[in-house]
């Protein structure tokens, strides 16, 4: 079969075909990852919160509620067990990261100290500012169990009691940062 | 033509990343670590085929003058498809190479196997260029990946062996360079033993 000639007719009309071709099947393929893409994003976050909190027998996502903190808002998981308050999951954010933002779900106990810390989300360079995720590095484990009233959760540079990440200042920076709203959050009224 | 031949071309002869050059800017960036490369490399993988037996199947339809656009609105489609199913199934990936998937779109790979491969041959050529030059592209990260990550983090898919940080420069982005020179230079060697 011989070429299509170049006219202006076939040009349009072939791009035309050629282009709602493409945004049909991607429009199909959108709807039918919709719900697994939201699935596994609601997964990992659930994961998170088990990982963050003691145990408790309730469901924090269906008593959920928002802060709003630096233009932006915070979310609460209030965890109970037996409807007695053992910790809250805190869905936190920073803009500070080294290369976009970096969310992190926090795991306070009633009396105010951290009990652990899950990174959700980030984009920091793979092999330096990334080791702020617990399987790369010790690095978040040194939160565990510190009151913010007791620690200046602040790098070492910055005159706080936090080891950075090794040639990762700015990443372990930001980290801290995310780490300070909530707790600044769960003070100021986060705490129910 | 020599289905063979026209496979194995893509790891020594036509290597995309050591001997045409094409598509570095993923290759530098996702090959922090053996496994990034390797699901960069299949992801390629797959839009690469996919874009060759499209390409393939209408290329006679397609007027000269409007071909690059098309090709590159059929790769789009592709990549933001992957894109989609790895973030639905593959979420553990996702988190690792979401980022770098977007890129495969300006892989100039792709777009050059479109051009200079599946529009001028058959069907079941295109098929196997596609397929030699996917995996010629993913064996290439794997071995870049693989001196980075040995260096740079002292461990291998994952698993670590030397205590401690390694040569951090390999981790950044001259190391890549680095790397990928020597790499290139024993390719060149092994090349003319076989040529």
């Amino acid at each position: 079969m011989a070429k299509k000639e170049s006219s202006f007719v076939n040009m349009v009309f072939t791009l035309f075909v050629i282009t709602l071709t493409a945004s049909t099947a991607l429009g199909f393929v959108y709807e039918f990852t919709k719900a697994p893409i939201a699935a596994a994003k609601q997964a990992a976050k659930m994961k998170a919160i088990n990982e963050v909190l003691p145990e408790f027998n309730n469901l924090p996502n269906e008593e959920i509620y928002k802060i709003a903190m630096d233009n932006d808002t915070l979310y609460f998981y209030p965890a109970r067990e037996n409807s007695r308050l053992v910790g809250t999951a805190i869905e936190t954010f920073t803009n500070k990261g080294f290369s976009g933002n970096i969310k992190l779900m926090i795991g306070i106990l009633p009396d105010g100290s951290i009990n652990d810390i899950v990174v959700l989300e980030h984009k920091e360079t793979p092999g330096l500012g990334d080791k702020m995720s617990k399987s790369k590095s010790d690095f978040s484990l040194q939160f565990q169990g510190i009151n913010p009233e007791s620690f200046n959760i602040n790098v070492k540079k910055d005159g706080g009691d936090v080891d950075a990440i090794t040639a990762s200042t700015i990443s372990s920076r930001a980290y801290c940062d995310a780490v300070n709203r909530a707790c600044n959050a769960y003070l100021k009224g986060g705490k129910k | 033509m020599n289905q063979w031949k026209n496979f194995n071309k893509g790891f020594f002869r036509e290597n995309a990343v050591f001997v045409l050059f094409l598509g570095l800017c993923p290759t530098l960036g996702v090959t922090t670590s053996v496994i990034n490369g390797v699901g960069m490399g299949l992801a390629t993988t797959f839009v690469l085929l996919m874009s060759n037996i499209v390409v393939t199947l209408i290329k006679n339809f397609i007027p000269d003058k409007v071909r690059i656009p098309s090709f590159i609105i059929i790769i789009a489609s592709f990549v933001t498809i992957v894109e989609l199913l790895m973030q639905a199934y593959l979420p553990g990936l996702f988190d690792e190479l979401g980022l770098f998937i977007p890129l495969i779109v300006v892989n100039c790979l792709v777009l050059g196997r479109a051009e200079a491969f599946a529009s001028k041959n058959s069907f079941l050529s295109s098929v196997t260029d596609g397929l030699g030059m996917g995996f010629g592209f993913t064996m290439a990260l794997f071995f870049l990946g693989g001196v980075r990550e040995i260096l740079g983090s002292g461990s291998f898919l994952g698993f670590k062996f030397i205590p401690g940080d390694g040569i951090l420069l390999f981790i950044l982005a001259p190391g890549a360079f680095i790397a990928l020179g020597y790499l290139i230079m024993i390719m060149n060697k092994i090349n003319k033993k076989t040529t």
